[in-house]
């Protein structure tokens, strides 16, 4: 378990005792458990009533935009990590700060703009 | 060799030992705190002595319980959905530390792969939500989507300050680097990040997305049995890991006075835990638009205020 991708083995073992976890889990889980399925059991719950035509049912979905924003945004912000860790380094200092006040208004001015098209209002 | 391959495997079970174990003592102490707080008892029965063994009386009756699926659902992503949700709070525990030197691995990109990991965890309650074919879910697999989308920029913004203070992605790393005048100077960023948290666990006073009252569990509506409590299993183990990620990124993690290392780490853990119950108790939720507007009106300006504040003080 050396070098750079050795940690991520670790990770790896981890993630597949979740799984084992989670496996396990249900195979007591089917051990255990009673099996007696009704076509009544099985219909979808709607308050008690018959369900109303399908459940995908067509809604307005209000927030999209939001999802545009947040793609553009992440974007930005992923770049932050590499820079975060060298910023200070010597011989960057103030080039790097006034780099991150360009970058933070860029951010900033993307949200005023979102605010003031008011796509940040719900109707 | 041997002794390295014996190490990792300690560590992992220790880390699925905490996995197991700490998001049962944090429902226990939600049941509780919040009974206490609303003037009741809470469980007092299962087990004895204050009702210690309700959980896992709970446990008990769960696994035994019927696995209904319904007819409708999308039944291979419905089956799947409470272990996108559930699993990556696990493999998240991996890089947190504890103590000086005790974490599963350090990972030079510490901060980076726990925002990643967590964000996963969301798609389990959306995979449920459109699987399910139930109107109810529909609905609320789409809230637990809009409120991710708002709450994530915030959150890896405010990580990504204390990477800067730090200038380190590593977890164990950024509590070495940690001072005490760390706190005033973070001070905006650790609430940001935690209220951003607290959202993208879908906690109250952010629990639109599951809204028990007004559209009966959102995601969850139609899980029941051992599913249903792996989905519950999932919100606590996300409390003791959004609560471990505040002390080690804005607290100090091990660091403090008199008392050993992990007991200090598990000491803020739990103090963030009790927090998050109280804000349940106390704030009403809040309404879909309410939310969103909080988000991107109130933490994104705050978290690059941080950002500002975090560069200058550092530069200067």
């Amino acid at each position: 378990m050396s070098g750079y991708f050795g940690s991520y083995v670790v990770v790896g073992i981890l993630l597949l005792a979740g799984v084992a976890i989670f496996a396990g889990g249900l195979f007591a889980n089917r051990l255990l458990r009673p099996h007696r399925p009704t076509a009544d059991k099985l219909t979808t719950y709607e308050c008690g009533v018959d369900p109303v035509g399908d459940g995908w049912a067509q809604s307005q979905v209000r927030y999209y935009v939001y999802t545009y924003l947040y793609v553009v945004f992440a974007v930005d912000a992923v770049f932050l990590f590499p820079w975060a860790t060298v910023f200070a380094a010597p011989g960057f200092g103030l080039t790097t700060l006034v780099e991150m006040f360009v970058f933070l208004a860029f951010i900033a001015l993307g949200i005023l703009y979102a605010w003031r098209k008011r796509v940040l209002a719900w109707t | 060799m041997l002794e390295a391959v014996l190490d990792t495997a300690l560590r992992l079970v220790l880390i699925i030992g905490a996995f197991l174990l700490l998001p049962l003592l944090v429902g226990q102490l939600e049941h509780k705190a919040m009974a206490h707080m609303q003037s009741r008892l809470g469980p007092m029965y299962a087990g004895g002595f204050h009702g210690w063994a309700q959980l896992i009386a709970d446990g008990v009756k769960f696994v035994q319980k019927e696995d209904v699926i319904p007819a409708a659902a999308d039944r291979a992503v419905f089956k799947l959905a409470p272990a996108v949700a559930l699993v990556p709070y696990l493999v998240v525990m991996v890089v947190i530390p504890v103590g000086p030197g005790l974490y599963g691995v350090d990972l030079d990109a510490g901060i980076f792969f726990v925002l990643a990991v967590m964000g996963v965890g969301v798609l389990g309650s959306i995979m449920a939500g459109w699987s399910s074919a139930n109107k109810y879910s529909v609905l609320g697999g789409m809230r637990s989507a809009a409120q991710l989308m708002s709450y994530e920029l915030p959150l890896v913004l405010a990580a990504s300050s204390v990477a800067m203070a730090a200038g380190t992605l590593s977890l164990h790393g950024i509590v070495e680097a940690w001072q005490w005048w760390w706190l005033p100077w973070q001070a905006i960023g650790a609430v940001v990040f935690f209220v951003a948290g607290l959202a993208e666990l879908r906690r109250p006073p952010f629990d639109m997305p599951i809204a028990e009252s007004e559209i009966i569990m959102g995601p969850m509506t139609e899980y029941s049995g051992l599913r249903f409590a792996l989905f519950m299993l999932s919100e606590y183990v996300g409390i003791v890991v959004l609560s471990a990620l505040t002390t080690v990124l804005f607290l100090g993690g091990w660091q403090g006075p008199l008392l050993p290392g992990p007991v200090w780490t598990l000491i803020k853990i739990f103090a963030l835990a009790f927090v998050v119950i109280w804000v349940r108790v106390s704030y009403p939720r809040l309404r879909e638009d309410q939310l969103q507007r909080l988000a991107w009106v109130g933490l994104v300006p705050l978290a690059l205020l941080q950002l500002a504040i975090t560069g200058v003080v550092k530069v200067l």
